[in-house]
């Protein structure tokens, strides 16, 4: 914007002193950040941002305002995944006003500190941004870890030939049981098994939600064609489905991880003999 | 509207369903396959729903009455080949198919049927 | 009830049944639904449809894109006939109960299939039913 020309006393200070306002803000950011990131990286994210921020000072609202929140957004979701706080953070773009203010000072242009409030304030909203990403970032780490959380759980393990396991560990929710149905009717087709085990020793309690998943899932296999084995009920929980009044019907039941593939095994027609040297 | 081809393979028929089906195709599926039965002397039904992606309760009627129907006329049905999305979808529907024997697939339907399967039979034409 | 709503197309044969479930499948792609809750609100489509289809002797279906406030996609269907209506409402929501030649999931099925449900009839002037499923 040509209007801007007696305006211009601090993007002509921040284009003519670059090297040296540039170097004070990496200097000062890297205090903070203290050798967690090399000062290469630092000072590479942070000339980026400064280039933007120079086009940025010269217009009242443009394409270099979109473009500096979207690195200043990227920078942050780096910082939040390599565990800085969101302090950290915004104190190393806050920096950028000190490093401004001590040229501002050297060059003893009055004009250009007043044009620095302006600037500051605008600083700070720079530095908003990075808050919220950051905070928006970790939601994202955290629901990312979560589902991992949940797969990791889960996991379908082949017991033998035609024969899929679910040993099931820790409190059973809603959710997490729905997961275990699906991934455990998936893996069935995939491997043309025709048993699966699901042992819930590791279960501690079983609610009433959680019972009819269980069920469902045992129904939903014979409607593929499968034969669905629970095993392991504990002495609390087959008290807890009795109280309940849930009927598990003609369901097999087995005490043990053991029993369940043994009666897997007979039904597949497999025999287990004992080895000659036992 | 489309008919869904019933195909015979030695004492059994095969129906493999692989159109969006509407409820017109499905009760002359029924009708089709009350015929064939009888004229084939068919000891077994099978329909592969590999490729079908949603059973609402009219189409899993028709699964129940095939099976009665073929039952009556000595063959057995079976279904094979249910996606799991399908399945839990049926089960919370409230739909059991009582009465309907189901398998895997193809191939394991054809055993639970007793069904020779092809290349296994001791006269089987060709060289091997 | 108040003529067919802004966006619905007519179900007067059981094609319109098949393009209601393929527009419903994909919508509900669309919103991002895990596979197995796309069949749901698709069988639930169906079975509306189909009671649209039968016991209103046809109506309109439309299929609308939500969004609710804590952002969630989802996929919300309105099926409107001027059909016969429904005298006991608490006895068609009742498992195994029909008028037709249905098996009588169709209402109560399609309501477990889907999160919300509204049921709205006037003996004599028709039936809406509106389906909702969120995105998990």
């Amino acid at each position: 914007m040509s209007g801007g020309v007696e305006k211009a006393h601090l993007p002509e200070l921040l284009r003519s002193r670059r090297d040296a306002v540039l170097g004070r803000w990496v200097a000062l950011a890297a205090e903070g950040v203290r050798g967690r990131i090399t000062e290469r990286e630092l000072r590479a994210e942070l000339t980026e941002l400064y280039d933007l921020i120079e086009r940025t000072v010269g217009e009242e609202a443009g394409g270099a305002g979109a473009e500096l929140r979207a690195a200043l957004g990227e920078i942050s979701r780096n910082r939040a995944r390599q565990g800085f706080s969101p302090s950290e953070t915004a104190l190393s773009v806050f920096a950028l006003k000190q490093a401004v203010l001590e040229q501002v000072g050297a060059t003893g242009d009055v004009d250009a500190y007043s044009e620095f409030i302006g600037f500051s304030s605008r600083v700070d909203d720079l530095g908003l941004v990075t808050f919220e990403t950051y905070s928006a970032a970790r939601e994202q780490i955290i629901a990312d870890q979560m589902e991992q959380l949940l797969e990791l759980s889960t996991p379908v393990v082949k017991l033998w030939d035609g024969i899929l396991g679910v040993p099931l560990v820790g409190t059973l929710d809603s959710a997490r049981t729905q997961v275990v149905m699906e991934t455990l009717l998936e893996r069935l087709v995939e491997t043309g098994s025709q048993f699966a085990v699901i042992d819930i020793t590791g279960v501690p309690a079983v609610d009433t939600e959680v019972a009819q998943h269980l069920l469902k899932t045992v129904m939903a296999a014979r409607l593929m064609g499968t034969d669905c084995v629970i095993s392991g009920i504990r002495p609390q929980i087959a008290q807890t489905i009795v109280a309940l009044g849930i009927e598990f019907g003609d369901i097999e039941t087995k005490a043990t991880l053991a029993d369940a593939l043994a009666y897997a095994l007979g039904r597949s027609g497999i025999r287990l003999s004992e080895g000659a040297g036992a | 509207m489309e008919r869904v081809p019933i195909l015979k393979i030695g004492e059994v028929l095969l129906v493999s369903i692989q159109i969006d089906l509407q409820d017109q195709t499905v009760l002359a599926l029924q009708e089709d396959l009350a015929d064939r039965i009888v004229k084939t002397g068919a000891r077994g039904v099978i329909i592969d729903i590999t490729a079908v992606d949603i059973v609402d309760s009219f189409i899993g009627r028709m699964f129940a009455t095939i099976a009665s129907m073929s039952r009556l006329m000595d063959a057995e049905t079976v279904v094979v080949g249910m996606r799991p999305a399908v399945a839990i979808t049926l089960v919370e529907l409230g739909l059991s198919l009582g009465g309907v024997r189901t398998a895997l697939d193809l191939e394991k339907g054809m055993r639970l049927l007793g069904a020779p399967l092809p290349g296994a039979r001791p006269g089987a034409v060709g060289t091997r | 009830m108040t003529g067919p709503p802004e966006g619905a197309v007519p179900i007067a044969s059981s094609e319109d049944v098949v393009r209601m479930r393929q527009a419903v499948r994909a919508a509900a792609a669309a919103a991002g639904m895990s596979l197995v809750d796309q069949t749901k609100i698709v069988t639930a489509a169906s079975e509306l449809a189909r009671n649209t289809l039968v016991h209103g002797g046809g109506g309109t279906g439309r299929v609308e894109s939500v969004v609710n406030a804590r952002g969630r996609a989802g996929v919300r269907l309105v099926f409107s006939d001027t059909g016969p209506g429904i005298a006991d409402v608490e006895q068609a929501l009742v498992e195994g109960w029909t008028s037709g030649s249905g098996m009588g999931l169709g209402l109560p099925g399609a309501r477990r299939l889907a999160d919300e449900f509204a049921l709205e009839t006037e003996v004599g002037r028709g039936t809406t039913v509106t389906v909702t499923k969120w995105t998990r």
